[in-house]
C-alpha cells in the first residue's frame, strides 16, 4: 500500500519508476496585482464554465473561492488600518453622524489587529489545488477518477468519475468540488494537458507579473527561499512560505505560496492534515476493536455452556 | 496603471523586483497601490497644483540639471516686455478678452517676435478647430531669432519667469489644494529629482484619464516642465509616455480619426484661414522658421498626390481644392448637439460606444436618435445601436420607439485577430499583425468596409456633373483585392503610406526624400521609411537577444525608426554621452558624423559647434546644439509662447465643476474652456457661484482590469463579466455613515444631468481628504456598463456635463461634482421630475449659464 503520510516522492510513490521530475507552482503574491488574467485563462483553456454573475461585496472577489467551476481563484483581502492622518479626518467626520452598522466586516478578522497606525494594505492571492504530496481526496477515490500523474500532480478524469463526492470531504484546503449540473467532481489539472507537450500551464502563462511561477518543485523551492530571503532583508518581515515543507501535514504541496500574513488571513488552513493520515490506526483500531468482539463473543457463547 | 494596463505594468514590477521605488499618486486607492511603496491619495483635478509644486522644488533648490537646461531648453530665451503673469492678474494672463473668452497672444511672445503673434479672433478659430494636435509631431510656429541670457538672470528670462510663476506652489499650498501632507509631497520631489541628472534618467508614463480636464493639455505641459528640467527628455530611460486606452491610439492620431486633422498632423484647412494651397502650406511652416517643417510643403503636395494620384497637379494646385474645409467647431461632442438640433442627418460609428463611453451619454443618445441614418460597425449590439428600443430615454418617454426617425444600420465587425494591419503604439511603434483566423460569417474589417464603400460610392457617381462630387470622382481608389470577399491588400495600402516615386513606383526609404513638385506620393509623411526597400520594416520580429538593446530590428517607429525622439539630447552639447551609463547617440569627431545605439535625430555630419549664419531657415538654420530639431527655435518649451490657448504656462485652475473656491487665484477655473450653454447641458455651480453644497461630493469615474472602456467588448463575454458583475460605487465608511449607506446596498449618485444608481461597496480605499479645513469625500465609480450585455447596469458617463479643454476639444470627464443617496434611483417620468428638483434647488435654470470669468471674488 502507498504511503499515506511524510515527505515521500509521490509519482515514485504511485509506481512510477522512470518519473520526470515533480512539477509545480510558486505562487508569489508580493508580486500579484489582482488582473485574474490566471482566472480567465484557466477557464479559456480548460473550458470551465462561468461561476455566476453575482456581486459578492469582497472586495474585488466576485467569484468567491475555489469551486468546480473556479479552478484558479483570486482572492482580494483590504486591510483597513488607515494612516493616523486619515483617522485624524475620519473621527472628525465621524463625530458629526450617528454610528450605525455599515454591513462591514468586522474588525476582529484575522490579520487586522496589530496593524494600527499601519497604512491600508490590499492583500491579493491567486489560489489553486494544492497537488498535495499526500492527496486526501485521491486516497478516498473509489474509482480510480482520481489519479496521481508521472510529474506528482493529482487530477481528475471526468470520464471515470461517478459523482460520489468523498474526495470533497477529503479535501483538507476545500479545493475540490462537485459542478450543481453534472454532480461531478473537477479541480485543477495543472493543465496535464499542456505539460505533457512540454508547454506552461495557461495561470502561469497568462500572469504578467509572474507571480505564478511554473517549474520543477525542488527549483522552485530553491528559488522561494531565496525570494523571501531578498524580501526579509528589505524589510518585508511578515513574507512566509506556505505549503513548502514536506514535513508538513500533507507531506508537502505541489503548488505553494508566498503570503504576506497568516494563512487564515487569506483562507487557508494554518496546519493543514491528509484527512487519511490516521487510516492506518484507524483500521488498527478497528482490527482490534473486531478481535475484542469476536473474542467476546467466544466468551460468550464459552459463557453459555452450563 | 495595474488597474488599466497590467500588461505593462509588468515593467513595473520588474523595476521593483530590481530594486526600484514605486510611488502612486491617485485620488483612490488602487491595485497599483497595493504594490506601490508610497501610495500618495490627492484631490482629483488637483494634479497642477501638485506638478506645480514640483517645478517650485526643483526651481527653489536649483535642482535642475542647469547645463542641459541652458543649452536646449528655452529657459535663456527672453519674454516680451508686455507680457504678466496669473501672480499680476488674478489668475488671469495679460491678454484675456472677456466677450470672446479668449485671449489675445502677442504679450506671451518671445522679444521681438510680437507681430507674429495671432490675434484673439485667431485663438477664437483655433479652439473651435482644436488646432493644439497639430503640435503632437512639431512645435507651433515661431521664428527662430531669439533673444538669450545665457546666465538665466534677466528678469524676463523664462527661467525667472517660471520661477516667479511656480514660487507659491509651496509644500503648504499643495496640501491646501491636493490635500496632500508636505512631508508625503516632500518624499515624491526627492525621488523624483534624486533619480534625474547625469547619471540616472526618470520617465513619466501617465494614462489618457489625466488628459480628461478642461486643463488636460496643460496637465501634460506641467509633466513636460519637470521632465526638461531634469534633463529627462530625448536621452534613455526618459520621456513621457501616454498609455492609451486602446491598441492603437497613437496610430489613430498619426494618421488621423479627428474632424481637425490630416495625416501627419497636417491641418485640415480651415475656409478662411486656408483659402488657397499656399495659404495653407505656408500657413504649416512660419516664415523664419528652423528645422525639418520648414519643408511642409513636400508633405502636403505628397500627400494630396497620394489621394488623387494622377489628378493631382501643379496647374490645380495638386486638387487642394478638393479637400473639405472646416469652418468651425466640428469635434465629436458639436456634433451630437447639432444631431439634437436636426443639423446632422448621418452617421457613422466605428468601434466606438458613445452611449456609454461618451460624456453626457443622455445627449449622445438623443442626439442619435434625431438621424435621418446611422451605421454600427461593431462586433456586438451595442447600446449605441439599439439605443432606439431601449434605452433609458425609452423608460422616461424622451424616445419613443415607434416615432424614432433614426434608420439603423448594424454591420458586424472583424475582431483584430480576424484582419491584418499595423497597430502604432505610445513608443510611436508600429507592429504588423497578421490575420490569425477568417472573420465569421458577415462580419469584415474596416479596410473592406472602406474600400468597398469608396467603390460603391464612386459608380454611382461616375455619370455625375455635379462640382461637389469631383473630390470623390478624383479620388486614387485602386488597391489590389484577393479572397472570397475581395478583402484589399493592407500591405498595398502601407505601400501608399510609406510614399512612392510616381513615376517608377518605387518605395521611399525615408521623409527627406519627399517633393514638393509632384514626383513623389506619400499618405503620411512621418510614416515614410515604414517600407523602405520594398520590406514591411513594421513586421520585423528579431528578438531582442539577436540585436542591440535598443532593438531597432523589431517593428519600426517614426520618424525614421528612431526609437527615441530628439535623442541629440542624450550627448552634451559638445556631443560627448552625459554619462557612460546614459550614453545614446554622440558625436564621433574622426569620423565627423552623429552615431551611437539609436539613429540620431538630427543631421547626421552636422558638427556640434556649428552656428548657423544669422537668417538661415529650415535645417540649415538649426545650430550643432538645437537638438529639439521640431521646433521653430530648436529648444525644448519650459514657456510655450504659442499654440496653446490658455496660457504659456500650466496653472492651478478649479475643474469646472467644483466643491472648492480657488485657493490659489481669484480666477476659479479655465477662463478659455470651451463651453456650450444649452439647457440639456446645465453643470453643476462651482464657487463663487451659490448653491454648490446641493452637489457636495466630487466624484470620478475610471477602468477596472476586468472590464474593456464602454463594455462593448467585456459585457458580453461570460469570463470578464462574472470578475465584475454589477455596476458599483465607492465610498469610504465616513461618507457611507454620513449619508447611510449600506455595504452592497443600493445607492444613487445624482448631477445636473442624471441619476445613476450602483450597489455600493463601503471600503477603506477611499478616502477623505481635509483642505482648508473642510473635509472632501471623493466618490468612485467605473464606468464600464450600460443597457445590454450579461450584466447591465447605469452608466457613469450619464452624470457628466459637456464641458473641453480648450486646445483639443477633449471632455472634462474625470472629475464633476454630486450627490449620492442610498437606495434606487426613481424611474420613468419621475427620474426627470427628481434631477428637475436638484435643478431648482442649485439655482440651474434653462438661462443659466457658468461665469468663464470670476474677478476679484476671492482672496
Amino acid at each position: 500500500m502507498n504511503s499515506l503520510f511524510g515527505p515521500i516522492d509521490p509519482a515514485k510513490d504511485a509506481g512510477y519508476t522512470d518519473a520526470p521530475p515533480r512539477m509545480g507552482f510558486f505562487t508569489d503574491t508580493s508580486v500579484c496585482i489582482g488582473c485574474k488574467a490566471c482566472e480567465v485563462a484557466c477557464k479559456e483553456w480548460n473550458a470551465v464554465p462561468d461561476d455566476g454573475f453575482d456581486l459578492l461585496g469582497m472586495s474585488y472577489d466576485n467569484t468567491g473561492g475555489l469551486s468546480a467551476n473556479s479552478w484558479r481563484h483570486v482572492a482580494f483581502i483590504e486591510q483597513a488600518a488607515p494612516s493616523p492622518a486619515a483617522m485624524d479626518v475620519l473621527r472628525e467626520a465621524e463625530a458629526t453622524v450617528s454610528t450605525q452598522f455599515l454591513g462591514m466586516p468586522s474588525s476582529t478578522l484575522p490579520g487586522t489587529e496589530g496593524r494600527e497606525g499601519r497604512d491600508l494594505r490590499w492583500l491579493m492571492m491567486s489560489n489553486v489545488c494544492k497537488h498535495c504530496t499526500h492527496a486526501g481526496c485521491l486516497d478516498v477515490c473509489p474509482t480510480g477518477s482520481l489519479f496521481r500523474t508521472e510529474y506528482g500532480t493529482v487530477v481528475v478524469q471526468e470520464d471515470i468519475c461517478n459523482g460520489c463526492g468523498y474526495c470533497v470531504a477529503a479535501c483538507p484546503y476545500g479545493v475540490i468540488d462537485r459542478r450543481e449540473d453534472d454532480g461531478r467532481a473537477w479541480k485543477c489539472t495543472l493543465c496535464y494537458d499542456r505539460i505533457g507537450e512540454g508547454m506552461t500551464p495557461a495561470c502561469a502563462q497568462a500572469c504578467p507579473t509572474q507571480s505564478i511561477q511554473y517549474g520543477e518543485l525542488d527549483e522552485l523551492r530553491e528559488r522561494a527561499a531565496q525570494r523571501v530571503e531578498v524580501l526579509h532583508q528589505r524589510g518585508v518581515t511578515e513574507a512566509k512560505l506556505y505549503g513548502h515543507d514536506p514535513d508538513d501535514g500533507v507531506g508537502g504541496d505541489g503548488a505553494f505560496f508566498l503570503l504576506l500574513d497568516e494563512p487564515e488571513v487569506y483562507g487557508l488552513p494554518p496546519d493543514p492534515v491528509v484527512t487519511t493520515r490516521d487510516l492506518p490506526s484507524m483500521w488498527k483500531h478497528a482490527g482490534v476493536a473486531a478481535l475484542g468482539m469476536a473474542a467476546a463473543a467466544v466468551v460468550a457463547f464459552l459463557g453459555r455452556r452450563p | 496603471m495595474a488597474e488599466a494596463h497590467p500588461v505593462g505594468f509588468q515593467w513595473v514590477m520588474e523595476a521593483k523586483k530590481r530594486g526600484a521605488t514605486v510611488i502612486h499618486v491617485d485620488p483612490r486607492f488602487t491595485r497599483t497601490s497595493a504594490v506601490a511603496d508610497e501610495f500618495v491619495p490627492l484631490r482629483v483635478g488637483s494634479d497642477i497644483a501638485f506638478l506645480g509644486g514640483v517645478i517650485n522644488y526643483i526651481l527653489s533648490n536649483e535642482l535642475d540639471f542647469r547645463e542641459y537646461v541652458v543649452a536646449y531648453t528655452n529657459a535663456a530665451t527672453l519674454v516680451t516686455e508686455g507680457f504678466q503673469d496669473t501672480e499680476d492678474l488674478g489668475g488671469l494672463f495679460s491678454g484675456y478678452h472677456p466677450e470672446t473668452g479668449t485671449y489675445d497672444p502677442a504679450s506671451w511672445q518671445y522679444e521681438g517676435h510680437e507681430e507674429f503673434a495671432q490675434t484673439h479672433e485667431d485663438t477664437h478659430v483655433h479652439r473651435e478647430t482644436a488646432a493644439g494636435f497639430q503640435h503632437e509631431a512639431h512645435g507651433p510656429p515661431v521664428s527662430g531669432f531669439v533673444a538669450r541670457d545665457e546666465t538665466l538672470q534677466d528678469p524676463r528670462c523664462v527661467y525667472q519667469i517660471l520661477k516667479r510663476h511656480y514660487a507659491r506652489y509651496t509644500p503648504e499650498v499643495v496640501e491646501r489644494v491636493c490635500g496632500v501632507p508636505p512631508e508625503q509631497f516632500r518624499k515624491v520631489c526627492e525621488a523624483w529629482t534624486r533619480n534625474s541628472g547625469r547619471e540616472r534618467t526618470t520617465a513619466l508614463v501617465y494614462s489618457v484619464g489625466w488628459t480628461q480636464h478642461t486643463v488636460g493639455v496643460q496637465y501634460i505641459r506641467a509633466g513636460a516642465i519637470i521632465q526638461l528640467l531634469l534633463g529627462n527628455m530625448g536621452r534613455p530611460g526618459g520621456g513621457i509616455m501616454a498609455l492609451r486606452g486602446h491598441a492603437s491610439i497613437q496610430g489613430s492620431t498619426d494618421i488621423p480619426t479627428l474632424f481637425n486633422l490630416l495625416p501627419g498632423y497636417l491641418p485640415m484647412p480651415h475656409f478662411k484661414q486656408h483659402e488657397t494651397f499656399d495659404m495653407w502650406a505656408e500657413a504649416i511652416r512660419h516664415l523664419g522658421q528652423k528645422g525639418f517643417w520648414a519643408y511642409a510643403r513636400c508633405y502636403a503636395v505628397s500627400l494630396l498626390k497620394a489621394y488623387f494620384g494622377e489628378h493631382a497637379t501643379e496647374e490645380n494646385d495638386w486638387g487642394y481644392g478638393w479637400l473639405p474645409r472646416l469652418t468651425g467647431d466640428h469635434g465629436t461632442y458639436q456634433q451630437v448637439l447639432n444631431m439634437i438640433d436636426g443639423k446632422i442627418k448621418g452617421y457613422f460609428l466605428l468601434g466606438q460606444n458613445p452611449a456609454v463611453g461618451s460624456a453626457h451619454g443622455r445627449a449622445q443618445r438623443l442626439g442619435m436618435a434625431n438621424l435621418d441614418w446611422l451605421v454600427v460597425r461593431d462586433l456586438y449590439m451595442i447600446e449605441s445601436a439599439t439605443f432606439w428600443k431601449d434605452s433609458p430615454e425609452i423608460e422616461t418617454g424622451e424616445i419613443v420607439t415607434e416615432e424614432c426617425r433614426t434608420e439603423v444600420f448594424f454591420l458586424p465587425a472583424a475582431s483584430h485577430v480576424e484582419k491584418e494591419g499595423t497597430f502604432t503604439q505610445t513608443q510611436r511603434m508600429l507592429q504588423w499583425r497578421e490575420k490569425a483566423l477568417d472573420p465569421p460569417q458577415d462580419c469584415r474589417s474596416e479596410l473592406w468596409f472602406f474600400y468597398h464603400l469608396g467603390r460603391l460610392v464612386r459608380e454611382r457617381l461616375a455619370t455625375s456633373t455635379l462640382e461637389r462630387d469631383e473630390p470623390i470622382k478624383k479620388l486614387a481608389w485602386s488597391y489590389p483585392i484577393s479572397g472570397q470577399h475581395n478583402e484589399p491588400d493592407a500591405e498595398a495600402v502601407l505601400k501608399e503610406i510609406n510614399g512612392y516615386d510616381v513615376a517608377t513606383g518605387a518605395p521611399l526609404s525615408g521623409f527627406t526624400q519627399l517633393q514638393a513638385d509632384g514626383s513623389t506620393a506619400c499618405g503620411c509623411w512621418i510614416y515614410s521609411g515604414v517600407f523602405a526597400d520594398g520590406v514591411n520594416q513594421a513586421a520585423r520580429r528579431k528578438p531582442g537577444k539577436e540585436q542591440s538593446w535598443v532593438a531597432p530590428e523589431w517593428g519600426w517607429v517614426w520618424p525614421a525608426n528612431r526609437r527615441i525622439l530628439y535623442n541629440r539630447a542624450s550627448a552634451d552639447p559638445q556631443g560627448a554621452p552625459w554619462s557612460a551609463k546614459k550614453a545614446y547617440v554622440w558625436w564621433d569627431p574622426e569620423k565627423g558624423e552623429w552615431t551611437g545605439h539609436d539613429v540620431p535625430d538630427f543631421e547626421k555630419t552636422k558638427d556640434p559647434a556649428f552656428r548657423p549664419a544669422p537668417g538661415t531657415i529650415g535645417v540649415h538654420g538649426l545650430a550643432g546644439d538645437d537638438a529639439f530639431i521640431m521646433q521653430g527655435d530648436g529648444k525644448g518649451w519650459l514657456y510655450a509662447p504659442a499654440g496653446l490657448i490658455d496660457g504659456p504656462m500650466p496653472t492651478h485652475y478649479e475643474p469646472a465643476e467644483s466643491p472648492l473656491r480657488n485657493p490659489l487665484y481669484a480666477q476659479q477655473a479655465n477662463p478659455v474652456r470651451k463651453v456650450y450653454d444649452r439647457p440639456e447641458n446645465q453643470l453643476n455651480p462651482a464657487p463663487p457661484e451659490r448653491h454648490s453644497e446641493v452637489f457636495p461630493y466630487v466624484f470620478t469615474t475610471s477602468r477596472l482590469t476586468e472590464h474593456h472602456t464602454a463594455g462593448g467588448m467585456s459585457r458580453q463575454l461570460a469570463y470578464l463579466s462574472e470578475l465584475q458583475p454589477a455596476m458599483f460605487v465607492e465610498v469610504s465608511p465616513a461618507l457611507a455613515e454620513e449619508r447611510g449607506l449600506e455595504h452592497l446596498g443600493w445607492a444613487h449618485v445624482v448631477t445636473g444631468r442624471a441619476a445613476v444608481e450602483a450597489r455600493v461597496l463601503v471600503t477603506a480605499r477611499l478616502r477623505p481628504l481635509r483642505l482648508d479645513g473642510r473635509v472632501i469625500h471623493q466618490i468612485w465609480l467605473p464606468y464600464h456598463w450600460g443597457g445590454s450585455g450579461l450584466v447591465t447596469g447605469d452608466s457613469a458617463n450619464d452624470l457628466f456635463g459637456i464641458t473641453l479643454d480648450p486646445n483639443v476639444l477633449i471632455q472634462e470627464s474625470k472629475v464633476g461634482t454630486c450627490d449620492i443617496q442610498p437606495g434606487r434611483r426613481p424611474t420613468g417620468r419621475a427620474l426627470l421630475d427628481y434631477i428637475a428638483d436638484y435643478l431648482r434647488r442649485a439655482g440651474l435654470d434653462a438661462s443659466h449659464y457658468a461665469p468663464l470669468e470670476t474677478p476679484g471674488a476671492g482672496e
